[in-house]
């Protein structure tokens, strides 16, 4: 299978076609709904000012997420206490919750790639297209699978406020499996399986019961 | 009465980090359907690696391990107070030994309390009551959000379907209710369908009817040949495991029927995700037994 080392150059984005499986290594971060919600208001549409370590932590995430990957998912984490952090399960969530960001987020972070799952609508499809970006599909639910790839917990931020799901976690992470399902070129596997399901259900409403 | 705070703690790591072999089975079963090399395939070999190492290392099949439903069954002259108690410790400490993720928050001030418990509904406990002379039987459904955000409720007659009141009307909404759901309910998937009731009690008892083995089937014959036309008709859409595209979209369908208003008539779709974690344990004397 490919392998892909994150950072991500747009040369080998643009190399990336919808329908191929590859394997990421390298540092990410997660970072779902809340962490998304903070990003636009604080610093992107500035509609609240920052407080607290809002801008100590700005400056430390930007430096993974230039050319970096984030990743849609809250994992279980060992080592709370301790502060000796371990990820237990660590599978993607749901992504089109992000949708309404995901492009700016992109665009003001310079991001490479966006990994979640169940994919995302032609906003973020249009910010990959412009980025240029991928949105790579791992599997839904195999969480003690994919926490195996992660070598290492870098760090945490937004531990306390957002709580363990919520909270930016940097990760190593080695052979991560994903399948790209939306691409830089404008193609995206969800809406050309969203159209060809549409056609067999409008089919399979017809038939007599 | 007997602490069972300990043995409570055990069906929650079971139910969290050991897939029913019902389930299992299927998913198995399912891989030879898809193409070598699809990334159907794929996401069907990683389902498996996982849920293997999940049980082996006692950790979560899924990070999102969902609303805990607890539905006891306790023998005439039980302390259910005392009971609430006991399943609320041990989710407690569940979530202490990264068995369950923390997931209550609370929805006006965003705060996750960090372990798993949250007012009077979270966990989600229903209790029924029992002869004296039965045992105690607890049963855990861990159902994450993801596939609980796909579910849907429709109020029937639905004009844009062609949707009338009855059991033709009901097939069409399960079968939008699928399609729109493509992948992100982590399919493949189980419906749980529920026709009737109130849309409390129908989204309720769409939940229940997922307590059941797959393969079993409603014992009214004509309920029972929908459930099967049903999962046969929804992987005719091809959406495919993670909506990858592929030929296994839904596992199994179990429909039950309730009783409704005159002026209602509601169908509920609960979409189950692979990860179908659920569990029983049964109290006999100082025995417990789980499966």
């Amino acid at each position: 299978m490919r392998e892909i080392n994150i950072p991500i150059n747009d040369e080998i984005i643009r190399s990336l076609h919808v329908g191929e499986p590859v394997e990421l290594s390298g540092v990410m971060l997660t970072g779902r709904d809340a962490v998304h919600k903070w990003m636009i208001e604080t610093f992107i549409k500035k509609t609240r000012e920052p407080v607290g370590d809002d801008l100590q932590v700005y400056e430390e995430i930007r430096k993974y997420l230039q050319q970096g990957v984030l990743y849609h998912c809250g994992p279980v984490v060992s080592g709370l206490e301790t502060r000796e952090y371990k990820f237990v399960a660590a599978g993607p969530t749901t992504s089109i919750r992000e949708e309404p960001y995901q492009a700016d987020v992109m665009k003001h972070f310079n991001l490479k790639g966006v990994i979640g799952k169940g994919g995302m609508g032609v906003k973020t499809l249009q910010g990959c297209v412009d980025a240029p970006g991928v949105y790579f599909h791992a599997v839904g639910g195999a969480a003690t699978f994919l926490a195996q790839t992660v070598q290492k917990v870098l760090g945490v931020y937004k531990l306390e406020e957002f709580g363990v799901p919520e909270a930016m976690w940097a990760i190593e992470v080695k052979n991560f499996p994903v399948v790209v399902t939306m691409d830089s070129h404008g193609q995206s596997k969800h809406s050309l399986l969203e159209e060809s399901s549409r056609k067999v259900l409008d089919d399979l409403l017809t038939r007599p019961y | 009465m007997r602490d069972l705070t300990n043995e409570i703690l055990e069906l929650i790591r079971r139910t969290s980090s050991s897939l029913p072999k019902d389930v299992e089975d299927r998913l198995r079963a399912s891989i030879e359907k898809e193409e070598p090399g699809s990334a159907a395939r794929g996401a069907l070999e990683t389902i498996l690696k996982n849920i293997e190492l999940s049980r082996a290392n006692s950790t979560p099949i899924c990070q999102d391990t969902g609303t805990p439903i607890f539905y006891v069954h306790y023998p005439e002259g039980t302390s259910t107070r005392k009971l609430r108690e006991q399943i609320k410790t041990a989710l407690a400490e569940a979530t202490k030994r990264s068995y369950m993720r923390p997931n209550a928050v609370d929805a006006i001030y965003d705060k996750n309390t960090g372990n798993n418990l949250g007012g009077d509904d979270f966990p989600s406990i229903h209790f029924e009551e029992v002869d004296a002379d039965q045992p105690l039987v607890i049963e855990l459904m861990l159902k994450g959000g993801g596939c609980e955000n796909v579910g849907a409720q429709y109020s029937l007659p639905d004009n844009k379907l062609g949707a009338g009141r009855d059991l033709a009307g009901v097939r069409k909404v399960v079968l939008d209710a699928v399609q729109k759901a493509q992948g992100k309910g982590c399919a493949p998937g189980i419906l749980g369908v529920s026709i009737g009731g109130d849309r409390g009690s129908s989204y309720i008892k769409s939940k229940e009817v997922l307590f059941s083995k797959m393969g079993t089937r409603n014992e009214d014959p004509k309920l029972a040949e929908l459930e099967e036309r049903l999962t046969k008709e929804a992987n005719e859409m091809g959406i495919g495991p993670m909506g990858f595209g592929g030929q296994t979209t839904v596992l199994d369908t179990k429909i039950t029927g309730l009783h409704r208003l005159p002026a209602s008539y509601f169908v509920s779709v609960s979409y189950m995700c692979w990860a179908y974690r659920r569990r029983k344990m049964t109290v006999k004397g100082q025995e417990v037994e789980y499966d």
